[in-house]
Parts: structure tokens; sequence; C-alpha cells
């Protein structure tokens, strides 16, 4: 099944007058009938390691006797189950509800749909974790078992998490398509918790994919599409980023024929029509020093010049953004000497993370190699996963060694 | 029987005396080779059916305490040196205490320096089980 197709329906009887919450249990309650009828397949196999296809929408893999319009017998069926939860909840509320059916919606309509339901998902009220999770199953169409295999956590949590934050927002108004930058942001933080190791759930592609329905609702948009060029430019170095051994592999140590050169030649297409728009943001910026990072065939060859002018106009979008900060101090580490970098640093608060990281990679660059061992060794101590520990201690101990042999 | 197997920063008993000198006085490759035998001891583990959960801990952590109605919480911390300091644990599910130290003391056999085990002490502290249905 087309893994937008929940969003759009949850779209649909929204726009008809449900109310979010109800609308979304009836969604889910069509998605168990049509497994009913069709068998699992239909909405995508839940049991780990068992979807060998990532987008799990092969249309050659369609069970026999699905109906034509698979989207539409959706729409019948969750309309229905709404209808008869509110019956059943209070006849006065079915009066209340004043909706008739109508045609499918064009195109226009799904798209605004489509903001609709995301911008309701990712709702300022809710705390991160609850709006991803929201948007997961309201719109990726993930099962709650899914998205709490994802987050490492019992279902039961997690359907409790998804539970209430319907609650939340159910509150809320809900007439019009809301902010597109609060969705951006919820997009960028599933997107940054990756990996998880989960089988079947990748937060990062899921997050791609619904970006990309997001650019396809907000074609004007040019912090969408940048978000978009963003999670590309950075999803394309994947295979690298981590050793046979899962270790993390720093950027400038990464092999680069491991590079995905296709999703990197969509994300600098994406971005620079995105840039061509003249209204430069945050995710822009971003996606631009990443595109300079890819573009580079050696991390010799990085134009860390161009780098750094991407940095101060971020800082400029984004005056706190303190993780460009310290990007920022390794940018001019590079282009005015190690020591300017480190005089970049200690301007900046010392207690950031990463600081100790920041500041034992410009030491090595200036040569100071045992200060670089200690600072790298204070970083691994305060590093908040066991990937990043363990990377710091070996760079620790790589210049340790080094320093003990000579 | 489950039983829980607790790795300490600090706060076991008196140390090997070839207890291993800090991890970032050894090669990258020891370190390595460390965390691939770690890796191996839960592979092992979930092979042999025994496997329950596991979790590495950051060194950085704070005590905290109610302080009373509508007053903030107390909090001691970051840790002191003397204090215990937990670096992780492992739940394994085992048919006798005998397996779950013979558990432990894989694990304890971890590589450090030189590739010579690690010698750490694990803590293994049994869960307390259900009451049996037959009285």
């Amino acid at each position: 099944m087309n893994r937008e197709l929940p969003g759009q329906v949850l779209g649909v009887l929204v726009r008809r007058g449900a109310d979010f919450a109800a609308a979304e249990d009836a969604v889910q309650d069509a998605l168990v009938e049509a497994v009913r009828h069709w068998g699992s397949a239909v909405v995508g196999d839940d049991s780990p390691g068992a979807n060998p296809s990532p987008e799990g929408e092969d249309p050659g893999a369609s069970p026999a006797g699905l109906p034509a319009d698979l989207k539409a017998w959706l729409v019948t069926v969750a309309w229905r189950k709404f209808l008869d939860a509110r019956r059943s909840a209070s006849a006065r509320a079915l009066r209340e509800v004043k909706v008739s059916l109508r045609p499918p919606p064009g195109q226009a309509e799904q798209a605004d749909d489509t903001l609709l339901i995301l911008s309701r998902c990712c709702h300022p009220a809710l705390t991160p974790a609850s709006a991803i999770a929201l948007t997961l199953r309201a719109v990726g169409g993930l099962t709650t078992a899914q998205i709490a295999r994802a987050f490492l956590v019992p279902e039961a949590t997690m359907a409790q998490r998804i539970s209430r934050a319907k609650r939340t927002v159910a509150g809320e108004r809900f007439g019009t398509p809301g902010d597109v930058t609060a969705v951006l942001r919820v997009l960028y933080l599933m997107f940054n918790e990756g990996f998880t190791g989960a089988p079947g759930v990748d937060l990062a592609e899921e997050a791609i994919r619904l970006t990309r329905q997001l650019t396809a609702a907000v074609p004007d948009d040019p912090e969408a599409a940048g978000l978009l060029a963003l999670m590309l430019l950075h999803h394309a170095r994947r295979a690298a980023r981590f050793d046979a051994a899962g270790g993390l592999v720093p950027l400038d140590r990464q092999d680069r024929s491991l590079w995905d050169t296709t999703t990197i030649a969509e994300g600098v297409g994406i971005l620079q029509q995105a840039l061509a728009r003249e209204l430069l943001g945050e995710y822009q910026a971003q996606a631009a020093v990443a595109a300079l990072h890819d573009d580079a065939a050696t991390a010799a060859e990085t134009d860390w010049p161009q780098i750094l002018e991407w940095y101060d106009e971020l800082l400029a979008l984004a005056p706190g953004n303190r993780v460009a900060e310290l990007n920022r101090a390794i940018a001019v580490g590079h282009v005015d000497g190690a020591h300017a970098g480190l005089r970049a640093l200690e301007t900046l608060d010392a207690g950031l993370p990463r600081y100790d990281a920041a500041t034992a990679y410009l030491r090595e660059l200036a040569g100071e190699r045992a200060e670089a061992a200690r600072r790298y060794a204070a970083a691994a101590q305060a590093a908040d996963s066991v990937a990043e520990r363990t990377h710091l201690l070996k760079q620790a101990a790589r210049l340790n060694e080094n320093s003990a042999g000579s | 029987m489950k039983y829980l197997m607790l790795k300490h920063y600090r706060g076991g008993p008196e140390a090997h005396p070839e207890f291993s000198a800090p991890m970032d006085r050894w090669t990258p490759e020891e370190i390595s080779a460390h965390i691939a035998f770690m890796d191996k001891v839960a592979d092992d583990l979930r092979e042999r059916g025994e496997y329950v959960d596991g979790q590495a801990l950051s060194p950085e952590g704070t005590f905290v305490r109610y302080d009373g109605e509508g007053r903030p919480p107390v909090t001691d911390g970051p840790f002191a040196e003397t204090k215990d300091l937990i670096a992780g644990w492992m739940v394994i599910d085992v048919d006798s205490e005998q397996r779950a130290h013979e558990a432990a003391a894989y694990l304890s056999s971890a590589p450090g320096k030189d590739g010579k085990p690690l010698y750490e002490w694990i803590e293994v502290r049994p869960f307390l089980a259900e009451p049996p249905v037959v009285e």
C-alpha cells in the first residue's frame, strides 16, 4: 500500500468535519479492516525484518481482489467507522457534524490535507517526542508497535503517548493549515533521531518521505525544500558513517566512494532551486554547508572559506544556534589557522555539548597532540552516545599511542 | 531466573593487580577489540536465549530527593570521586545462579590493554521473582 494513504484518508475525514482524535482512530480501524480483507500485505507487513522494501509500496505486489481505488475504499470505511463511533457516543453529537459525502479531493485539496494534518501533528503544544510519534502514526502510516520499536519503549507506553498527544491537540483550533515552521522543526528532529537499529523502522527515511510530502504540499516554501535538501545531503553519506564493526567514522575520515552520488545530485538540485528564490533560511544554509562537504572529493579539498561564509549566514539567521557556533570555530580553524579557531572557541560557553571535542580537533590541527588527547578523553566522558564515546576514546588513544612511540 | 549484571565505573571491590590503564591509554585497535568482545558477549547470550536487556550509562549523574511539598527537589552531584558509579547493566534470564556467575566472569574477561583480560568486577544481583502458584 502507498504509505501516504493513511495521512490522506485522515485529511479527508478531518476536512469533512471529523475531529482529529476520532478521525485518527477511525482511520486505524479502517486499516485493520483492510488487513482483515486482504491480509497484512495491504498495509505492509509489520513483523520485524519482514518488509524487504523500505518504501513498502511495491505496486506489483498488490494482493488479488484489492479495490481499484484503495483510498476511496478506506475513506468510505473510515468515515463509516467515525460515524458509528459518533453515533454510539452521542446521537446529539452526530447532528452537530454537519457534513455530507463529497467527491474525492482534487490535487490541490490533497496538498492542503497533507499540510493540515502535518501541522496538527506537529502542533507547538506537543513535545517533540510526542509530535514525532503522532506524525509517524497519523501521516507516516506506521503502527504503534513499529513506532515503539523505533523509540525502544514498550508498545503500551507508546500507545499512551500517542493517545495523550491526540488529546492535547484535540482542543486546539484547527481550521486553516498551521505553521510550516513547526512542521519543519519536528521533521528535522525526526531525521536527527536517525537509525535506532530497530528492524524495519528507519526514522531518517521516514523523515525524508514525510518532508517530500510536505514539499509537494508547499512547493513555494524554500525552507521546506531546504530541509529536504539538508536531509538528502546528509543521508547520502550514511554508508560511510559507520565502519564494519558499527563504529562511527568522522567526516574527514570517511571513504567518500561510499557516498550516494545520486542522492547528493538530487539534494544539490533541490537546494539550488530553493536558493534561487532568495529567501534564505536556516535549513537552506545548513544544506549549503552539507553540499560543500559532499562536493569535496577528499577532505583536503573541502572549500572551508565558503563553508565559513555559510556559517556566518546561518548565525545571522539564528544567532543562538550553538552547534553552528562550534562548527563555525572549526571552519575558522581551517581558514585562518588552528589558533584562530581556538580563539573563536574561547568566546563560546565551555559547557556546550561537544565543546571539548571541538577543542581537541583544533588542538590536533595546531599540532598540540598531548593536549588534544587530553581533550578527546574529556569529551568521551561527556559523550551522549556509546558510538560517540568510543570514537572519541579512539581519537585520544590514537594521539597518545603516537606520542608514546615518538 | 533473572539476574542483573552491573558494570561499575568505580565502587567495586579492590581492583585486580593487573587491572588495565584507562581506555584512552590503550591503542585504538585495543578499544575496537574490547567493543567487539562486549558485542560478542551479548550475541552469545542472545544465541543461548538468555539475553533480556542491556544499556550503557553516562558517567554524569545526580542524586535527587523530595524535600517537602512545594519545595524544589534536593540534588547532590555530579558524583563525588568516592561514590559508587554504575557504568551499565545487562539483564539475563538463566537456569541457575552458577550460570549467571559464569556469564559475569565471561563478561569480565573482556580484553583490555595489550589484549590482556580486564579482570573487571561485575556485580550480579538476582531479581525478586513472582511468588509460586503452588502453595
